[in-house]
């Protein structure tokens, strides 16, 4: 990056001046702000009250499996807070995890532009997703729903004494805010780059977002279609997916899956974008192979598209069309394998940091690869009929999503955090919650894939005596985890306070948005970025550093 | 570049030059467009399990709709494109009056549709075809023989998934049209305040994309809906 | 708590008594051993790397290295080959599941919220259990009253989902006798985890003693005899006569054969044909035949049509009663999924007025303890 010394002068100066955070202090302003840093953190407040939720609904799971029985919840609450759990995680906290949250403040910043392409819409979808998040609430408080978060018919439609309908409805709302923010993201990164911010310049975060937002985009619409049939299947009979009607149950289940399995890659992809800035800066080398692990990042997209059915090798679906699903299956583990070795190959003769955010990524590549390599059972066909539906794929799927996202989104908003706040945490803290977290998810997570081979189901509310030492395991493990969970956001709110104030590179990272004070200011540049560099290029950090070195001593 | 931005007219804070606002715009539609796609597509998917799994109901269901009135829409929407289309070309020459009567002309026949479109919707409703359990009744070939639009009481219930595809679908396909109605009314509110010229008229080319593509969906929904049961009209 | 895990008998795979348990559990073990190569591959390098190029200084400025194409190659050949053998792997073992031996012992089940009604050839009926013989190869055919459901059997590493409106298979060839459980893996509502049972396997000639003794229900009639007596009550001889003269195609040797379609095409006259001729009649017509029938639909359950498809099939004992093994999978569909959606008409699925074959064991009236399997 070439920045003339009068402008490093200027914000030099700066750094302790108006800032987006403090520009303007009414409840107000916040509400109706268009500027896409704020828009974030009203995304991060949110998730982080539904992750709250959907933890809490985690740990009434946990605490019921500790004995056989089933006796500490009845069999119809059980069946809701299990669906209530996944309904919150996967459409209120991890789809819009990074993307909405870490994606929104940054996506502008590492472009060099001034806002995301539709501001006024980026806010919209804040409001969408708030609506959609408290009518949601709404379906809890009036009794939930049972269907387990993929809302199968017939029992979805015709059988369940739940808010089915309710559920829907809010899942088709929010799923718009998930669509308009593709839509931006997508307009922002073809319109909105910097001079000379050529698409092999971009970091891969925005590789990463821009693959997701592909999804979003192709891919919401369909799960919007089909809950929005579901509903009129349940209220008006339409039959459509029931048999007894003549309609197709297993329908259903393809057109749930189209969407589904993609939503996978909305909550992964992202979680990889902020692995390779975590990766790049702490060890202060580009990624290795850019381009490789750049289209991989396409190629997961675009093939995620075409996997849906290994979700139904035993729902009686053809055993050629199995084979051919299993295939492809096996084809979309490769980018993610190309990636994960890049991204070591990366720290090779590197100056390797070992600071929180770096301890979440390697933490990251552990668990991503267990998650990941689980997935080949789970798409090895014969194998596949044994594991399906089993605490096997409940195991594997926590590992990609919360070994691979939560972990990924704990990294990227530790490595952020100065950015966003203008305030250092405790870097002892940080790091031991990170390996309580990963020592906890582990305990929680690993035995769940032996009881799944034993035979486990999935949600099942009481169990064979046999499977209860594996399941206690497990629920001592969870409570390491939300220990884990809960020291970062005591940590975190402190270091609002009193934690030490940030310079504008606290890394000495790479990136457009390290070229801006922290937190930045409303515009997010007090000069117009050029960039000359490709991606992850130190050494030009080095020339800034220094120029700004210069001008400290002349002055 | 923030200082000689704020002088141009129409061109928002965070966009450095009319052209790269003009091109958001644009390419912000087109990926909407691409969106809309999947979202009827998933009803085009079901339209086609279904008619090849009950044929005979898709053919009896599509005979029951008026080929006239549909036609007629199809012709009134392809009037609107083409309204809409000069509309475009008369924004981009800076021409206000007749940007101004094109929009009025393509709101007109977008209502003109939805009239249209509500008479066969109240048709329905009267003639005990509106899907739902409570309202669903149609005429039968064993109640009444002599009636060529009863149908056999076999496949009923074919029938009625069809005839609920053909509400879904274009009950969708008509929301879209009031939403454009009300775009038609923003934009020539904008054109009387003289808004467009040569130079800025994005949110017309822009609202013109949308126009096309809701036409579109009809051009594919009428053969569809309406003629897949046509050749019953020469006896069954 | 009972410490399981350190009981010298703790096992990390449930026991294997069927003809595919050793196999599976081969194949699961070999991943393991690849996830673990791999994970630990990866976490030793990170590791390594990271302890070896640890930052000294925050001047710290490593030189660029922008990649490696021979890398990035073989990084993706060698596990995309890898990943094409488990692929091949696992789609032989798929392809094993899903075809059944032609001499297969047949048992019908019908799942419904929350029990598994299980019925065998002669007639004995179970719930919530499965008695059969070990060594014998037996093949489920499945459907669903209501919801989803799913007939899991850790032991035997088989599952199938249980699906209202179509016919599910699965099958598998018990090696060890015991008791095994069965599950329900699909959820299907309050009583998911409550649909469970157990399966005895026992010795051929303890099972036949069990199956002679008619098992622990009995309603004294075989299906091939109710669905006789269904076919009166419902009158479907009046059109499907017996010599072929009916307004509707005979029932006498009709079953698991090919029939020509009034549109020129070529169906099997199996299960999911039957069932679907007597709810959707003019889905698929014989040749011949004019779609005069109504659907039965709302008028037979679920095992009534079972009952009625053993009685069309007790008509063509002896002959062509499979004589290639079935694709499971393909035969069961109804609708988008399997290609045998063919639009057509109508058949009317007839019977024969004949009192054709008896079945081979006609269950007596009087239950009878069930015997005790270890």
């Amino acid at each position: 990056m070439e920045i003339a010394a009068k402008n490093i002068d200027a914000h030099v100066e700066e750094e302790e001046s108006v800032n987006y955070l403090n520009a303007t202090h009414t409840v107000k302003s916040w509400l109706l702000t268009l500027d896409h840093k704020r828009i974030g953190i009203l995304y991060l407040l949110s998730i982080s009250v539904f992750f709250l939720i959907g933890g809490i609904y985690a740990s009434l799971i946990r605490l019921e499996l500790v004995t056989p029985r089933g006796d500490l919840l009845t069999p119809e609450t059980y069946n809701r807070v299990f669906t209530m759990h996944g309904v919150i995680m996967i459409f209120f906290f991890l789809i819009p995890s990074i993307p909405a949250t870490l994606g929104n403040f940054l996506l502008p910043l590492m472009l060099g532009a001034k806002d995301v392409a539709f501001p006024r819409l980026n806010l919209l979808s804040w409001y969408i997703f708030m609506i959609g998040g408290i009518m949601m609430m709404y379906t809890l408080l009036s009794g939930g729903i049972d269907t387990g978060w993929t809302f199968y018919p017939p029992y979805s439609s015709i059988y369940s004494n739940s808010q089915v309908t309710l559920a829907g409805i809010s899942i088709f709302i929010t799923g718009f805010s998930s669509i308009l923010t593709g839509l931006n993201f997508m307009v922002t990164i073809h319109t909105m780059r910097a001079p000379g911010q050529t698409w092999f310049r971009l970091p891969l975060f925005v590789w990463g977002m821009y693959a997701t937002s592909l999804i979003q985009i192709l891919g919401t619409p369909v799960i919007a279609i089909t809950v929005l049939a579901l509903a009129f299947e349940r209220t008006l009979q339409i039959g459509i997916f029931d048999p007894k009607l003549g309609g197709d149950p297993i329908l259903f289940q393809h057109m749930f899956w189209f969407y589904s399995h993609p939503a996978v890659y909305i909550m992964v992809l992202p979680g990889m974008g902020v692995i390779s800035e975590i990766i790049a800066s702490m060890t202060r080398k580009a990624i290795f192979g850019y381009h490789f692990v750049a289209f991989s990042s396409l190629a997961i997209a675009v093939f995620g598209f075409l996997v849906w059915g290994h979700h139904m090798f035993t729902s009686s679906q053809s055993m050629y069309a199995g084979m051919v699903f299993s295939l492809i299956s096996f084809a979309v583990a490769i980018p993610s394998a190309i990636k994960v070795f890049n991204w070591v190959a990366t720290i090779y003769k590197g100056s390797v940091s070992y600071d929180t955010p770096m301890i979440y990524a390697l933490a990251f590549l552990g668990l991503f690869m267990v998650g990941g390599m689980t997935g080949l059972f789970l798409a090895a066909l014969g194998l596949d009929i044994h594991l399906h539906d089993t605490y096997f794929v409940v195991a594997h799927f926590h590992y990609v999503m919360v070994g691979g996202q939560v972990i990924a989104y704990l990294g990227g908003l530790h490595f952020w955090w100065p950015k966003m706040t203008g305030r250092m945490y405790s870097e002892t803290w940080g790091r031991i919650s990170a390996v309580i977290i990963f020592l906890g998810f582990n305990l929680t997570f690993f035995p769940q894939f032996v009881l799944g081979y034993l035979g486990m189901p999935r949600r099942y509310h009481a169990y064979v005596p046999e499977f209860q030492f594996l399941h206690v395991l497990s629920s001592a493990g969870a409570s390491v985890l939300a220990l884990g969970f809960f020291v970062p956001a005591i940590y975190l709110t402190w270091s609002l306070f009193y934690g030490k104030k940030a310079t504008a590179n606290p890394w000495q990272a790479y990136g457009l948005e390290w070229q801006t004070p922290s937190p930045p200011p409303t515009e997010n540049f007090t000069y117009d970025p050029v960039v000359t560099h490709e991606a992850y290029d130190f050494d030009s950090v080095k020339e800034i550093s220094d120029a700004r070195a210069k001008v400290a001593v002349t002055a | 570049m923030s200082e000689h931005a704020e002088h141009v007219p129409g061109l928002a804070h965070h966009f450095a030059t009319m052209e790269q606002q003009k091109e958001a715009g644009t390419v912000g539609m087109w990926v909407f467009l691409v969106t809309e796609l999947m979202f009827f597509g998933g009803l085009f998917l079901v339209y086609t399990i279904f008619r090849s799994t009950y044929p005979e109901g898709f053919e009896y269901g599509s005979f029951l709709l008026s080929v006239p009135l549909g036609l007629t829409n199809t012709v009134v929407l392809i009037l609107s494109s083409l309204t809409m289309a000069m509309g475009v070309h008369s924004a981009q020459t800076g021409k206000q009056g007749a940007l101004q009567f094109y929009l009025v002309v393509t709101l007109l026949l977008c209502l003109a549709f939805l009239g249209i479109k509500s008479i066969e919707y109240t048709t329905k409703v009267k003639d005990h075809l509106f899907p739902a359990y409570t309202t669903y009744n149609p005429v039968t070939k064993e109640a009444d023989p002599t009636n060529t639009h009863a149908v056999p009481t076999k496949i009923k219930s074919e029938v009625r998934t069809f005839l609920w595809i053909y509400f879904l679908m274009t009950g969708l396909h008509a929301f879209h049209m009031i939403v454009g109605a009300g775009m038609l009314v923003a934009l020539i509110w904008m054109a009387r305040k003289g808004r467009f010229n040569e130079h800025y008229n994005s949110p017309i080319e822009i609202g013109g994309l949308y126009w096309h593509f809701v036409d579109i969906v009809w051009i594919f929904l009428f053969p569809l809906l309406y003629l897949s049961g046509y050749h019953l009209n020469s006896g069954h | 708590m009972n410490p399981v895990f350190l009981q010298a008998d703790f096992q990390l795979n449930p026991t294997q008594a069927s003809s595919f348990a050793a196999e599976i559990d081969l194949f699961y073990y070999a991943l393991w051993t690849l996830t673990i190569v791999f994970t630990i591959g990866v976490a030793a390098a990170a590791g390594y790397l990271m302890m070896r190029y640890k930052r000294r200084s925050m001047g710290d400025l490593p030189e660029h290295i922008h990649g490696s194409l021979i890398l990035e190659l073989s990084w993706s050949i060698i596990p995309f080959i890898l990943a094409l053998g488990i692929f091949a792997w696992g789609a032989k073992l798929y392809y094993q599941l899903y075809t059944a031996p032609v001499d297969a012992l047949e048992i019908y089940v019908t799942g419904k919220q929350w029990m598994w009604r299980a019925q065998h050839q002669n007639g004995v009926r179970e719930i919530n259990e499965l008695h059969i013989p070990i060594n014998r190869a037996v093949k489920m055919t499945m459907t669903s009253e209501d919801v989803l459901h799913s007939y899991f059997i850790p032991a035997f590493r088989t599952k199938a989902d249980v699906v209202p409106g179509r016919y599910t298979m699965t099958w598998f060839k018990p090696t060890q006798t015991g008791t095994f459980h069965l599950f329900c893996s699909e959820y299907c509502g309050t009583q998911h985890s409550g649909m469970i049972g157990k399966v005895y396997v026992m010795e051929q000639e303890d099972y036949q003693k069990w199956l002679t003794a008619g098992g622990g229900l009995t309603y004294g009639m075989t299906p091939a005899k109710s669905g006789e007596k269904l076919a009166t009550t419902l009158g479907c001889a009046a059109c499907h006569k017996a010599d072929g003269n009916g307004r509707g195609p005979s029932w006498v040797g009709i079953y698991n054969t090919p029939q020509k379609l009034t549109n020129g095409t070529t169906v099997v006259a199996d299960d999911a044909f039957i069932r679907e001729s007597v709810l959707h009649p003019r889905a698929k017509v014989l040749a011949g035949y004019d779609t005069l029938m109504a659907t039965y639909q709302g008028q037979v359950s679920e095992e009534q049509i079972l009952d009625l498809i053993a009685y069309i099939k007790s008509l063509s004992k002896g002959d062509a009663t499979q004589s290639e093994p079935a694709v499971l999978g393909t035969a069961a569909g109804l609708s988008s999924v399997a290609p045998t959606a063919t639009p057509a008409a109508a058949l009317a699925t007839p019977v024969g007025t004949e009192p054709a074959a008896k079945p081979a064991v006609t269950a007596p009236a009087k239950p009878m303890v069930k015997p005790v399997v270890k």
